[in-house]
């Protein structure tokens, strides 16, 4: 790993004052530290926004959870509260990376790195999701735009993410063999206003498998994605599993994620 | 205590974080190396500039291959000379520890930066520029033969064109068969991925002259011969090489690697200790790897399901260059075992290994073994079903019966009874009941399927006399010393290394039956050239059946001694002395000593005050002995494998649910050390058979270069393994032992991939992964669509 | 550089780090507690897990910067006054290890497991145990010992 100056900032406006173009926000690490280490990142300063309160802690209402950015992954696992509201939110979280990893991994780290085979993005995309930021709050539609991409500006910190709870809902992952990362991710919601089926592992960036919404709003059960075609152009391809199997895992994801929606 | 599940001593250390591996080791005023490697499959060096790194902060010194040239340091070697079928010796490119004029895979070594700190070293590493001429990689087996020469004097890329068998007599069994089963078969190119990465530290004194190399071996005083008397980096007698406790091997650390022979030379160069620990992704591209074979073979086979021939051409991939074993596993460890333990009558086998611009392929865990257990149980399988016999009646009207069996290819096996492995594994996977489970899996949608394998091994490797007149550069003997101390304890000096194996305490519960000592008395050591005597290492399955051999061996010429001093003190004749739980006895007498007393005599001979303990005239003092043990032949493990895997037809996903196996070893000394050999080796197996795989791409790059990629098996890929033994002893050493260590990644992938064929009713590779078996079943839907 | 303060394995230390120190090489090379093993460079591998303020944690992937005042346990301060943890006793008695590289990553997870769950099922286990490579032992003896450990803690 390459020498930087290592800050933690204490709220949000210190966070964003230290902030430069050569900078990174550091949160549980899980992916940045690791990238450093190969060297495949190099920052000047790396800014810690695990110590800034405001991003802590989990509030839920009746329309919607509410996730501090900093929450690690077991914390979103273990929280009575999210386990009520949205089951399918901590039992995602439950499986995501390994039980060290989900006792650094934050929410928002997640979600700003934007990993193609991650599942958090899965879950805003399903969950009607609004990012909150240091700057303003963004729409989970507009939020992810590629690989490793998103709606975020240098030096914008995302400081929660607001989900709105479903009528029922299930995350159903199947992972690569070999990192336990989405292979293909199908997260299955059912809210009041239609359902989402948001894919991630799949393309280069998570999206709604509109199709498939399509045919659950007219009729909500796994029956009703029989012969369902999946465009294979944009799916990835690699050693793992072809765009060909892909699309094929994600049939028979959403169906296993329909049949559990609870 | 032979026989007993004793709890190892060695665990202590390592439950408390208390080991001592290499990289745990810090010299004073250590430096450390970083490696610049090609990134390039296959390329002309044209330039490298160290200039600009040279003056960077913290460097300390720059090595390419140009001083490799300029001083004179020897190539890296293969210690087994194979011989083509034409009579013409195996061809060999050169292979310079640090390359000179040409790359050939991605991760083959370049230059060395060495500095203050790894991170300066590292610094430094980026502003090394190497001008390449990058030129067409060969990367697939199958085609390496039709592909351009890597090497100039080198055609088709070939190392050898080796044969073994009768291949008249075999062409004739196969014109008088009934019918010809034929499979074509890729055993995988695997990681062996032991958790410890590989690591070095040279150091140098010069005053002393002398040069110590700590390195992560399973084999350090083959590493220290090498470095020696092939790359001539100092002699052998200023040169100690100490493998500390090291984090499994499996094949990977037999052979001191480029990095080893850099360090020890730049170490002694500089002036300074040279440590170098190498990082999990460069683990991946530099550690030799293991199988990498694509096999054609064709089983001649009787109505009545008598097998009369066995017809095999392997392609073995070498990788880049000639590792120091890499010869001879596609070969004498590979042809002889493909006949399994089946009394087939005649074979022919045919091995041409490749060069290709992969990372280098060497022995792993069960080399060659695996490899032929996996053809001739595919191939027998295929044949009960392509003969409607039941998969498991069909094996048995094949199995050799009457021992000795001398097979028609090399082997004479001394013991066995594989019936009763067989009939015992049938009972413990219940394959009576396989109908009734088959039958509750379908209703839950899923595909179940049983599969077979049995093994034979060829262990204890292995007698010298035979391994050197096929070739191979050394002896396999393997030596011991038993050394008692003054105070009655036992320090044991073992040839072997052990890295995982147990070996501590495993010879000492052998030390303490033979000599009635307590364990706790009995200490061993390994590891270090200046320590112990000269040996061969641990690999092979081999420790127990010669390295154990040599130490009962020591052990009895250590009684000999007793007795006769024992006679002088009781005033008795030596040969009426008897030695038995540690005490030398006058029959029909109470007249006694232990063997402790004994031990003190020979530390103090003579009399001084209250000590009496005079030595037979012509005695010398002292009471250790030294013993090299040259087994007269292999020793043949075998067992019977029974597994049950369930298939998600919608993903492909492959579990294996149940797996039972019925092993021989021979004698057992520690049933608990030996069960976690075999579990061990199930988890590689297993992993092979559906998990494992390392991918090159077209250009040559490895894609599967980290645990991102590569697919190391986890807890959760297994169910829990049932276990059990029967016991036919060795006749070919003295402990009547045969070797565990392999066992398990030899029965595994066969047993498998069997199993995942039968449930999906379709071929399919090694690894079986949730697509290919997917693929498998929906193209084997559209064909059957097809027919209808 | 940076002056940092952890308590580690119940002894107070202070130390000055590079900003970019991180755990596992700062235990190691620093307190030269070497038991804290490094077997990949990905966060996978999990040798070497060790727990900060009483949470399993991959050492490797983690600043020193970043846990300033923590609680650090590692493998070596496992074991209290010369006893061994019941977890370390159940590895030994389970032949839970064969190289020992893997097993204080492995016995530190397992731990961590305890506090999570008391009595966990195989599966548990075995899900559990999902980030830490085992090449030696197949993990059957590990999942047993973690079940001994259960039943004596």
């Amino acid at each position: 790993m390459k020498a930087f100056n290592y800050h933690s900032a204490s709220s949000v406006k210190e966070a964003t004052k230290l902030a430069s173009s050569n900078s990174a926000y550091l949160s549980g690490g899980m992916t940045m530290i690791p990238s450093m280490k190969m060297r495949l990142a190099n920052y000047k300063d790396v800014i810690d926004v695990k110590k800034i309160k405001d991003l802590h802690g989990i509030k839920v209402t009746s329309k919607s959870v509410v996730i501090g950015a900093a929450t690690k992954h077991a914390d979103v696992a273990n929280s009575k509260e999210v386990q009520k509201a949205i089951p399918s939110l901590s039992s995602l979280a439950s499986r995501i990376g390994d039980a060290q990893v989900r006792n650094r991994g934050t929410l928002g780290g997640s979600i700003a790195n934007n990993d193609p085979t991650a599942c958090y993005p899965s879950a805003c995309l399903a969950l009607n999701a609004i990012i909150h930021t240091s700057d303003r709050k963004i729409e989970a539609e507009k939020f992810f735009k590629g690989m490793f991409e998103t709606a975020l500006k240098k030096g914008e910190l995302i400081t929660a993410v607001e989900f709105q709870i479903p009528e029922k809902s299930h995350y159903f992952k199947f992972p690569n063999p070999a990192s336990r990362y989405a292979m293909v991710g199908v997260y299955v919601a059912k809210h009041k206003s239609g359902v989402h089926v948001a894919i991630t592992g799949a393309q280069s960036v998570v999206y709604r498998e509109k199709n498939m919404e399509k045919a659950l709003n007219d009729n909500f059960s796994a029956s009703a994605l029989n012969g369902i075609s999946i465009d294979t152009s944009e799916l990835n391809s690699d050693i793992h599993a072809s765009a060909e199997y892909r699309a094929s895992l994600i049939l028979s994801s959403a169906k296993k994620a329909v049949e559990h929606c609870k | 205590m032979i026989g007993s599940k004793v709890e190892r001593t060695e665990d202590k250390k390592f439950i408390t974080g208390k080991g001592r591996y290499t990289a745990d080791i810090t010299l004073h005023g250590q430096s450390y190396a970083f490696f610049i490697r090609s990134p390039h499959a296959r390329a002309k060096i044209k330039k490298v500039d160290i200039a600009k790194a040279l003056k960077a902060p913290g460097v300390v010194s720059i090595l390419t291959g140009e001083d490799i040239v300029k001083d004179k340091i020897g190539g890296l070697i293969a210690g087994w000379k194979i011989v083509s079928k034409d009579g013409t010796d195996m061809k060999l490119p050169a292979h310079p520890p640090l390359a000179h004029e040409q790359v050939n895979y991605v991760g083959d070594h370049v230059a060395v930066v060495i500095a203050e700190s790894l991170e300066e070293a590292k610094n430094a590493a980026e502003l090394v520029t190497v001008d390449y001429k990058v030129l067409k990689a060969v990367v697939n087996t199958a085609d390496a033969m039709n592909s351009e020469n890597i090497y100039d004097g080198i055609d088709k890329n070939l190392c050898f064109d080796w044969e073994l068998g009768d291949k008249a007599k075999t062409d004739e069994a196969f014109s008088k068969a009934d019918q010809i089963v034929e499979i074509k078969l890729t055993n995988n190119r695997l990681v062996p991925n032991a958790m410890e990465p590989r690591a070095s530290i040279g150091d140098y004194n010069s005053s002393s002259d002398q040069l110590t190399l700590y390195t992560t071996s399973q084999n350090p005083h083959l590493t220290r011969l090498v470095i020696s008397a092939f790359n001539g980096v100092h002699p052998e007698h200023k040169f100690r090489v100490v493998a500390p406790d090291v984090g499994g091997g499996f094949g990977s650390k037999i052979y001191p690697y480029a990095e080893d022979v850099v360090v020890a030379w730049a170490a002694k160069k500089i002036g300074r200790p040279v440590k170098w620990v190498c990082e999990r992704t460069d683990s991946f591209l530099s550690d030799c790897h293991g199988r990498d074979h694509v096999t054609h073979a064709k089983l001649a086979v009787q109505k009545d399901g008598k097998v009369t021939g066995l017809h095999v051409d392997t392609i073995a991939n070498l990788g880049g260059y000639g590792s120091l074993f890499a010869t001879v596993t596609p070969t004498y460890l590979y042809a002889p075992l493909i006949l399994g333990l089946y009394d087939i009558p005649t074979a022919y086998c045919n091995v041409k290994a490749v060069f290709t611009n992969t990372a280098p392929v060497d022995a792993y865990r069960g080399a060659g073994r695996p490899e032929a257990t996996y053809l001739i149980e595919r191939i027998m399988d295929q044949a009960a079903r392509e003969l409607g016999m039941d998969r498991a009646e069909f094996r048995k009207k094949n199995f050799i019966t009457k021992f000795p069996h001398q097979q028609c290819l090399v082997h004479n096996i001394d013991s066995g009874d594989y019936n009763a492995h067989f009939n015992k594994a049938l009972e413990l996977a219940d394959y009576k009941g396989f109908a009734k489970r088959k039958a509750e899996s379908a209703a839950k949608g899923k595909l179940r399927g049983i599969g077979f394998s049995t093994y034979i091994e060829a262990c204890g490797i292995a007698p010298s006399s035979v391994v050197m007149s096929i070739g191979a550069g050394v002896g396999l003997w393997e030596s011991a010393e038993v050394r008692f101390n003054a105070t009655g304890n036992i320090s044991v000096f073992t040839g072997a290394h052990s890295h995982g194996q147990g070996h501590a305490t495993t010879f000492a519960q052998i030390v303490s039956d033979k000599l009635g000592v307590p364990m706790e008395n009995i200490d061993l050591v390994h590891g270090d050239t200046d320590k112990g005597p000269f040996g061969m290492g641990t690999y092979g399955s081999r420790s127990l059946a010669v390295g154990g051999s040599a130490i009962t061996k020591a052990c009895d010429k250590i009684i000999e001694k007793g007795k006769k001093v024992a006679a002088h003190m009781l005033e008795a004749n030596p040969d009426e002395i008897e030695f038995k739980d540690g005490e030398f006895i006058v029959p029909n007498s109470n007249k006694k000593k232990t063997i402790g007393e004994i031990a003190f005599a020979c530390y103090l001979p003579g009399t001084y005050g209250e000590i009496k303990s005079p030595l037979p005239e012509g005695v010398e003092p002292g009471l250790k002995e030294t013993a090299f043990y040259d087994p007269i032949n292999f020793s043949f493990p075998a067992g019977s494998h029974i597994c049950e895997v369930e298939v998600d037809p919608d993903t492909g996903e492959t579990k294996v649910v149940t797996y039972s196996c019925v092993d021989d070893f021979g004698n057992l000394i520690n049933p608990m050390i030996v069960e976690g050999q075999v579990h061990g080796g199930l988890a590689q197996g297993i992993g092979q058979a559906l998990y494992e795989n390392a991918h090159y791409d077209e250009t040559g790059q490895l894609v599967t270069a980290s645990y991102m990629d590569y697919t190391m098996p986890r807890a959760d890929n297994f169910p829990e393994f049932r276990i059990e033994y029967t016991c036919t002893p060795a006749t070919s050493n003295p402990l009547g032992v045969k070797g565990c260590g392999e066992a398990g990644a030899i029965a595994s992938p066969p047993c498998v991939m069997n199993a995942v064929i039968d449930a999906i009713g379709t071929d399919v590779s090694m690894p079986a992964t949730s697509e290919k078996v997917w693929s498998a079943l929906k193209n084997k839907t559209n064909s059957e669509k097809k027919v209808a | 550089m940076k002056e940092v303060t952890l308590e580690v394995n119940g002894k107070k230390v202070t130390k000055q780090i590079q900003d970019h120190t991180l755990l596992s090489t700062f235990v190691r090379d620093q307190l030269n507690l070497t038991g804290t093993h490094i077997g990949c460079d990905t966060s996978q591998c999990g040798a070497c897990v060790v727990h900060v303020d009483g949470k399993s944690v991959k050492s490797c992937t983690l600043l020193v910067a970043d846990i300033d005042g923590s609680k650090v346990t590692t493998i070596e301060g496992l074991s209290q006054n010369g006893e061994l943890h019941p977890m370390q006793a159940a590895f030994k008695k389970h032949h839970g290890l064969q190289c020992g590289y893997c097993t204080p990553g492995m016995i530190m997870s397992s731990v961590d497991l305890l506090q999570n769950k008391k009595n966990p099922s195989d599966e548990e286990i075995r899900e559990w145990l999902e980030g830490n490579i085992c090449r030696c032992t197949g993990y059957q003896n590990i999942v047993a010992a973690v079940k001994e450990a259960a039943k004596n803690s």
